[in-house]
């Protein structure tokens, strides 16, 4: 593989307005994917600083570098963070947390803050699994559904056309949109054999967009199965790597027959919000605050 | 919480669906289940529960095939254990 | 009466040409982009092995997943059907038949006289299919073959916790790295399919006879494993990816 098609930009944030005195309640959650780990720190509740990157082989050592990089140029340290809870598929592996609750739980916390309280249904598609949440007004878990057994309705699957088709994997949702009409899906979701259809298709003299919107199509068809096995309830939330392809996001938005809604920071942090979140209340607990 | 294990794939929708709310954590379907699909954990909201086990949840298909012959007619131990009803299966 | 059976599977096409029970040719091409043509293209050369004409064929009849694509033929008939019929002629015996494709598994229970009686399919994952040996065969850099021989050549158990074939591919790719050897990746891969092959085939009861046929029933590896997860006494079928081919061809009335 000479190009990278799927790379995206890492990145990191920190919050222009927010300020830290050794008096705040400072708290944070390290998310660690099997994909991408972020690390999220949080002043007080509000959002301070953040960093989103690739997992390496190693989830500790992930874990430490996206505490690092969320922590630089924040003038923090970590030993200034009063409680840390780890999620995701490495969340035992995160050296410094106190805690790990589910990547479930903190996805729902995290959705309804950065969302709003009017979140109801989470969607959050990351590299290598899918979830489907329903939560309730406090962004509790009502209902779950997590798929991380196949790689078709995962970043992964998009992924692996980026390579096929040698499209950077941050260009393939608007190329999609570029069709003059929807064609028909590909017939399987299965990724090995979506594969297999797409090379035919091309070979038949099919245009790139073309094949992309064929495939975005079956993996909305995917997504939305697993949706309506937990049922949709406004207002929706979309979650992860996928929330970023407007080719997925659209059809998908279509194919139910609601918006989305839209959050200012980046989706890929929700669950390590969620994390944070949960840091704060269990240090509340702890110093008898609740 | 309606907790679904399991997962889609190009064959078919495979889940446990686990009902926490009515699940008293008795244990009993852990027991009855000949294949160690089943499990009692405390979820993260310190509801004392059963779950399918992480070994388990990707491969249930298989893992409960054994369970779920073509043609004979089929009373699930696990379902047929829970004495609240808290366990369903989509297939 | 002579008589053409044709298989149009995912990965190859295979034919049959029966006479009065005698198979007098065999042929298979892969499947290609156009599976009309290669269909046409694998009847010709079966025809030309046997020394006749597609005027000799008094029937044709197609089967496998892409059997509409045989437009020229006379008759369908499932691939269920289409093993029970070729399975029970090569061996009366066969009380189950286990086919592995390339995308596709199945198991059948078929009575003394072919009839059947159950069957399972197992398709649309790559996981459970000659697909997962194909992809895992190409991280590996060897052919499908020599892949078999590793397994068999294998004396550890690797775990491969990934369940589906893309997933598997990253852990194998880090397990390459890891310096592990190639013997035991192979026979990991060759155990996981056998396993998911051995769960479905037990869903319609394992019945003696036991007959292996389909394409990967041809390596070696993948029926030591398969022994190995099913431990019943398996009878691979002589040219076993025929056997569909081989039921299609033979006449309705047995």
């Amino acid at each position: 593989m000479g190009e990278q098609y799927w790379k995206w930009a890492e990145s990191r944030w920190t919050a222009p307005d927010v300020y830290w005195t050794k008096t705040a309640t400072v708290t944070a959650g390290v998310d660690v994917g099997s994909v991408s780990a972020q690390a999220v720190i949080l002043v007080d509740g509000k959002l301070y600083a953040y960093s989103n990157m690739r997992t390496g082989s190693d989830s500790a050592e992930s874990a430490r570098k996206a505490m690092d990089w969320a922590l630089k140029g924040s003038g923090m340290g970590l030993e200034d963070i009063q409680h840390i809870v780890g999620t995701g598929y490495g969340r035992v592996n995160v050296p410094f947390a106190r805690r790990a609750i589910t990547e479930i739980a903190c996805h729902a916390r995290g959705a309804h803050a950065m969302y709003g309280p009017s979140v109801r249904t989470i969607l959050d598609v990351g590299g290598q699994d899918c979830k489907a949440i329903r939560c309730d007004a406090q962004g509790k878990v009502t209902t779950f559904l997590m798929n991380d057994k196949c790689a078709a309705g995962t970043g992964r699957g998009m992924e692996v056309f980026a390579d096929l088709l040698a499209v950077p994997i941050t260009q393939m949702g608007q190329m999609s949109l570029e069709v003059a009409e929807e064609p028909p899906p590909v017939s399987s979701t299965c990724v090995v054999f979506a594969k297999s259809e797409a090379s035919a298709l091309l070979r038949a003299g099919w245009p790139k967009n073309r094949v992309i919107a064929a495939y975005c199509s079956a993996m909305v068809h995917r997504i939305a199965t697993l949706l309506n096995r937990i049922g949709v309830e406004p207002d929706l939330a979309i979650t992860g790597g996928i929330a970023k392809n407007i080719g997925i996001v659209k059809r998908l938005e279509n194919k139910i027959g609601l918006k989305a809604l839209a959050t200012e920071y980046d989706p890929q942090i929700a669950g390590a919000v969620g994390a944070a979140l949960f840091a704060k209340t269990l240090l509340e607990k702890s110093r008898g605050g609740l | 919480m309606i907790a679904n294990y399991g997962y889609k794939d190009g064959s078919g929708e495979y889940f446990i669906t686990l009902d926490t709310d009515r699940c008293d954590g008795c244990g009993q379907c852990v027991e009855a289940c000949p294949l160690g699909v089943l499990e009692i954990i405390t979820d993260d909201y310190y509801n004392v529960v059963a779950a399918v086990t992480e070994e388990h949840r990707n491969k249930i298909k298989y893992s409960c095939g054994p369970c779920k012959p073509t043609s004979r007619v089929r009373n699930l131990p696990c379902i047929s254990a829970c004495k609240p009803g808290a366990i369903s299966h989509s297939w | 009466m002579t008589n053409a059976g044709i298989d149009i599977g995912a990965k190859a096409i295979k034919v049959v040409i029966l006479k009065n029970g005698q198979m007098l040719s065999r042929h298979a091409v892969l499947a290609g982009f156009d599976t009309r043509e290669s269909a046409e293209q694998a009847l010709d050369e079966a025809l030309r092995e046997a020394g006749l004409s597609w005027d000799n064929l008094e029937h044709i009849a197609a089967t496998g997943a892409g059997r509409r694509q045989a437009s020229f033929t006379h008759h369908y008939l499932t691939e269920v059907a289409a093993d029970a019929r070729g399975a029970h002629f090569l061996l009366p015996s066969a009380r189950t038949i286990i086919d592995i494709g390339a995308e596709e598994g199945r198991a059948i229970k078929c009575d003394a006289e072919g009839r059947v009686i159950d069957f399972v399919i197992n398709d649309k994952c790559a996981a459970g299919s000659g697909a997962f040996m194909e992809s895992m065969a190409r991280a590996l850099e060897v052919g499908l073959e020599e892949f078999g021989n590793l397994s068999l050549r294998s004396q550890n158990t690797i775990p491969i916790n990934a369940q589906c074939v893309i997933f598997a591919e990253s852990e194998v790719v880090s397990l390459i790295h890891a310096r592990a050897p190639k013997e035991d990746i192979a026979r990991a891969v060759t155990d996981a399919i056998a396993r998911r092959v051995a769960s479905i085939a037990r869903r319609v009861g394992l019945e003696r006879d036991i007959a292996v046929v389909g394409g990967l029933a041809r390596n070696a590896g993948f029926v030591e494993s398969l022994k190995e997860a099913l431990e019943v006494e398996l009878l691979v079928l002589e040219a076993p990816e025929f056997v569909g081919a081989l039921g299609a061809a033979l006449p309705a009335s047995d």
